[in-house]
């Protein structure tokens, strides 16, 4: 029994997304005979089997990313000696990446056999296939984790937690305290550095006496009278978190109008009935229904981006968070699994949400896990904004004040008044291409004038 | 029944501490554990019950000292039958308080036993009778350790125990052999020997508390010498037998002349050490892997290979110590529940609760020896400590490992009274990457022995208020 490993693939390549296995068990491989399609960062490779044997068990799937010395097959080559398998600690599963994703399509490779499905298939009898394993070319298994140097970074336990949650190397973060004490501060300083690509080292350079990035105030006072306001905490919150969401998000903003006559008449005629369940029937309860339900359709952008780990997490729950705006500053509590909910009973929970919201009962559990947020400053004014994205979240969708517009009516001929509905949608261009921005707006606009479209596709 | 988004396996410090942080992050939780309340080894027969016997025989030794300050009690009576209510009621306090916690928390608790059927499924075998089947969308095995008996040492007489049976305290013997002198044989041995056994202790290695800095363990050394009958170094039991009079011991090596290879021992305590409970029932129907030594192999998130399934505690590595299963278990719920997280101390605090009491955290002078790092050893003897000296407690050193170009503390070891209670603040201190003139600068109250630490960073500036030092 001995295992085949991915080998070396070249310089600069450590890793690769499997676009197909070529084996499945039972299958005899030669040396050299090709195991797997592997799409890198540079080229879709084939790769070699470096052993031969008969295929016991193939360890990834399509999808798998795989890692240069991950194990890939399992080979009975009849009694060579056991290759000692380190097995390393398994990737954590991962759901198959996201069919959709696989944007180039398999090549027609000619006499491939199809896809493995591993555990599909049972094993065939086996039979002894001792066939020159050469030792020689099995790159070498990694090499255990060797107990870890005590590290020396000077930082308290939470400031080591924070640069974790960041993704900060908390060894690489210069500190700026005594000694080189790395505080809060440095670590958010340098993980800005990290995404705005200015590269470390340049911190601590200024003394310490201010935060990089933040340009010295002028004395306001030389030019008149002012006044210090201590900020509160939902303010300070509000500006790191919107601050993050700015700088390590690629924007983009796309804008449509969205004919809400049709349906300004159904929630006037439906409003009752909220109103007797308890709730509002506004336009962001029913833009609540309807993101649900396009998030259903455009999983991605019910995703988040996990950049260490190069993986896109995409949540098969939809929890829509709603900015409110309150005496203290901007909260979003969150509507749990909004896609199994009616309008009414959105409308209701979006009523006492907001409440709470005002009246300083929301806990932290009810701000968290939203997946989507809704923005709508329709009721104060307004014809588009530019959202910014709650991150992690990866899109968001703002709502301005709808108003009567001439829409020129191609049938008669003629300009006719429409209640036009301003919709902005931002998106974090990592994950989501420009044409699935607006396919997604363009869904929403559709479902707000033909609300048919919820039931039929949504 | 519904499906749980956690269950815990074992209601010991780990599993506890695990299932309720759970609780507190809103998943529902399940916690297992064969005893009526959570508590584990820790709480019904290891830490606490020992430390309450500690205490007493701490009583009985001030006592014996206090004849020196002017104060005489007499020999003391000890009432065997009610020293073991004491300590059974300490147990039943802390376990119904635990009982209690799960109650508020809605924790749902099966006494019983578990079995896994699945990597998202577990059947229980519960104490009550009857079995539970119950899927988890991850479960954590707590499952803890037990006493290691090597065969040779496995006699089935109930003359020799192992620390359970030691803890009932079945009588006291006249005379006690203690086969290891790590730190349950030390604790168990110094309480035998406090209540009137004659004490002999057997060590195969050249010294106490294998792992400890010398220079602390031969504080305590000195004052075991005195309150133990015998302490055999580098020197092993090669034979056991129980006879009618008593278990007949054959020993060999250095600590043995040839007439005294074999002698008679009224009982016999084995602590050799700990092995994992890893022999969990349906384990091999996951991907959960455990090696060589018997320890679930998890990474640094206590994740097994199995991804539903995590693994924390003395099951999981060394040391095995209460304290550590707590805060993996925290950190193991706290990756479920999506945080990034890892177990990643830079200082796990160590206390042996002998008289005097030793304890370290972080790096040990041993250990920077052996890795060939430069660090720089700064002491304090207590000697120069105005509150030992109150205490006519002035066997004590309190030691800070430094590295030598930064100041950095990355180590403290403590030998003296209270030292278990000390070492919190080296604790601190290493994990909050403080320096030597950190800890200096900090008023420390006076007189405490909490100065020691304050004073032994004033000895790495040589500028000791207490400790004159010429300069060179």
């Amino acid at each position: 029994m001995t295992d085949f490993r991915l080998p070396e693939l070249g310089e600069n390549v450590t890793s690769g997304d499997v676009l197909r296995v070529l084996v499945k068990p039972g299958d005899t491989v030669a040396k050299d005979q090709p195991i797997l399609e592997l799409e890198t960062d540079k080229a879709t490779i084939e790769v070699p089997s470096t052993v031969a044997g008969q295929v016991k068990e193939v360890k990834v799937k399509a999808g798998d990313k795989v890692k240069v010395g991950q194990a890939i097959l399992i080979l009975d080559n009849g009694g060579a000696p056991a290759a000692k398998t380190e097995s390393k600690a398994a990737e954590p599963e991962k759901p198959a990446a996201a069919p959709e994703k696989t944007a180039e399509p398999p090549k027609p490779a000619a006499a491939a056999p199809p896809p493995a499905q591993a555990s599909a298939s049972k094993p065939a009898p086996a039979t002894a296939n001792v066939v020159d394993f050469s030792r020689g070319s099995r790159p070498a298994p990694e090499p255990a984790p060797s107990i870890p140097d005590l590290p020396l970074a000077p930082a308290a336990p939470s400031v080591r937690r924070m640069a974790r949650e960041l993704g900060v190397d908390i060894d690489q973060v210069p500190g700026s305290g005594p000694s080189g004490r790395i505080s809060v501060e440095d670590v958010k300083a340098h993980a800005k550095r990290l995404v705005t690509g200015a590269g470390a080292g340049t911190a601590g350079a200024n003394d310490g006496a201010v935060p990089a990035a933040a340009e010295p105030l002028p004395d306001f006072s030389r030019w008149g009278e002012i006044e210090r306001q201590p900020m509160r905490a939902v303010r300070r919150k509000t500006a790191e978190h919107l601050s993050v969401a700015w700088t390590t998000i690629p924007h983009v903003t796309q804008h449509e109008y969205c004919d809400v006559t049709g349906l300004e008449e159904l929630r006037k005629r439906y409003a009752k009935q909220a109103e007797a369940a308890g709730g509002n029937l506004t336009i962001t309860a029913i833009a609540v229904k309807v993101i649900a339900a396009a998030l259903k359709v455009f999983p991605q952008f019910n995703s988040s981006i996990d950049m260490a780990a190069e993986e896109i997490i995409v949540k098969k729950y939809v929890n829509i968070g709603i900015a409110v705006d309150t005496d203290r500053g901007l909260l979003v509590p969150v509507i749990r699994d909004a896609d199994a909910k009616n309008i009414i009973e959105i409308s209701v929970e979006l009523s006492q949400l907001s409440e709470k919201a005002r009246s300083r009962k929301l806990s932290l559990e009810e701000m968290q896990g939203g997946t989507f947020s809704i923005s709508n400053l329709g009721g104060i004014g307004g014809s588009f904004f530019t959202p910014i994205i709650n991150t992690p979240e990866v899109a968001i969708l703002g709502i301005s004040r709808a108003r009567l517009e001439p829409v020129y009516d191609k049938e008669n001929g003629q300009f006719v008044p429409r209640l036009m509905l301003p919709l902005s949608l931002s998106y974090d261009h990592r994950v989501i291409d420009g044409a699935d921005g607006i396919r997604f707006l363009r869904w929403v606009v559709e479902a707000f004038e033909q609300p048919f479209l919820l039931a039929l596709q949504g | 029944m519904a499906s749980q988004q956690l269950i815990v396996v074992g209601g010991g410090p780990g599993g506890y501490a695990a299932a309720f942080l759970a609780a507190d992050l809103g998943l529902s939780t399940t916690l297992i554990d064969p005893e009526v309340n959570p508590g584990g080894v820790c709480v019904y027969r290891g830490c606490i019950p020992s430390k309450a016997l500690l205490h007493v025989a701490k009583l009985i030794g001030e006592a014996r000292q206090a004849k020196a300050w002017g104060v005489e009690f007499g020999e003391p009576k000890v009432d065997l039958a009610k020293l073991r209510a004491f300590k059974d009621d300490v147990v039943k306090r802390l376990t119904s308080g635990t009982g209690q916690l799960v109650r508020h928390r809605k924790v749902q608790y099966i006494q019983g036993t578990a079995e896994l059927v699945d990597a998202h499924t577990l059947r229980v075998r519960k104490a009550s009778g009857g079995e539970d089947t119950l899927t988890f969308e991850h479960a954590i095995l707590a499952t803890g350790s037990l006493p290691a008996i090597p065969p040779m040492l496995k006699v089935d007489d109930p003359r020799v125990m192992d620390s359970t049976s030691a803890l009932d305290l079945p009588d006291v013997p006249k005379s006690l052999l203690v086969v290891g002198g790590g730190y349950i044989g030390l604790e168990l041995g110094s309480v035998y020997a406090t209540l009137g056994s004659a004490v002999t202790v057997v060590e195969m290695t050249s010294g106490l508390l294998p792992g400890a800095d010398r220079d602390l363990v031969d504080v305590l050394a000195r004052r075991v010498n005195g309150m133990m009958k015998a302490v055999l170094l580098n020197t092993r039991v090669t034979q056991m037998k129980a006879e009618a009079r008593g278990v007949r011991v054959t020993f060999e090596g250095e600590g043995v002349k040839d007439q005294a290879r074999e002698q008679l021992f009224d009982r016999v305590l084995v602590s050799v050490g700990r092995r994992p409970n890893s022999k969990i029932p349906g384990l091999d129907r996951t991907k959960v892997r455990v090696n060589d030594r018997g320890f679930i192999v998890v990474d640094k998130q206590l994740r097994t290979e199995e991804p539903s399934i995590f693994a924390i505690g003395d099951v999981v590595g060394e040391p095995m110590l209460a304290h550590k299963a707590s805060h993996e278990g925290r950190v193991a719920v706290e990756a479920i529940a999506g945080q990034n997280v890892a177990f990643e101390p830079r200082a796990i605090p160590a206390v042996v609760f002998t008289d005097p009491e030793i304890a370290w955290a972080g790096l040990t002078e041993t250990q920077a020896v052996k890795e060939g790092r430069k660090v720089s050893i700064a002491k304090f003897p207590w000697g120069a400590s105005g509150r030992a000296i109150t205490l006519d407690r002035t066997d004590g050193i309190t030691k800070l490992i430094l590295d030598a170009a930064s100041e950095q503390i990355l180590g403290v070891g403590l030998v003296g009274p209270g030292a278990g209670e000390l070492i919190a603040e080296g604790v601190l201190a290493i994990e909050m990457g403080a320096n030597a003139t950190d800890l200096k600068l900090s008023i420390h109250p006076h007189p405490t022995l909490t100065e020691t630490m304050m004073e032994s960073a004033e000895v790495f500036f040589g500028q000791a208020t207490h400790v004159y030092r010429p300069r060179r």
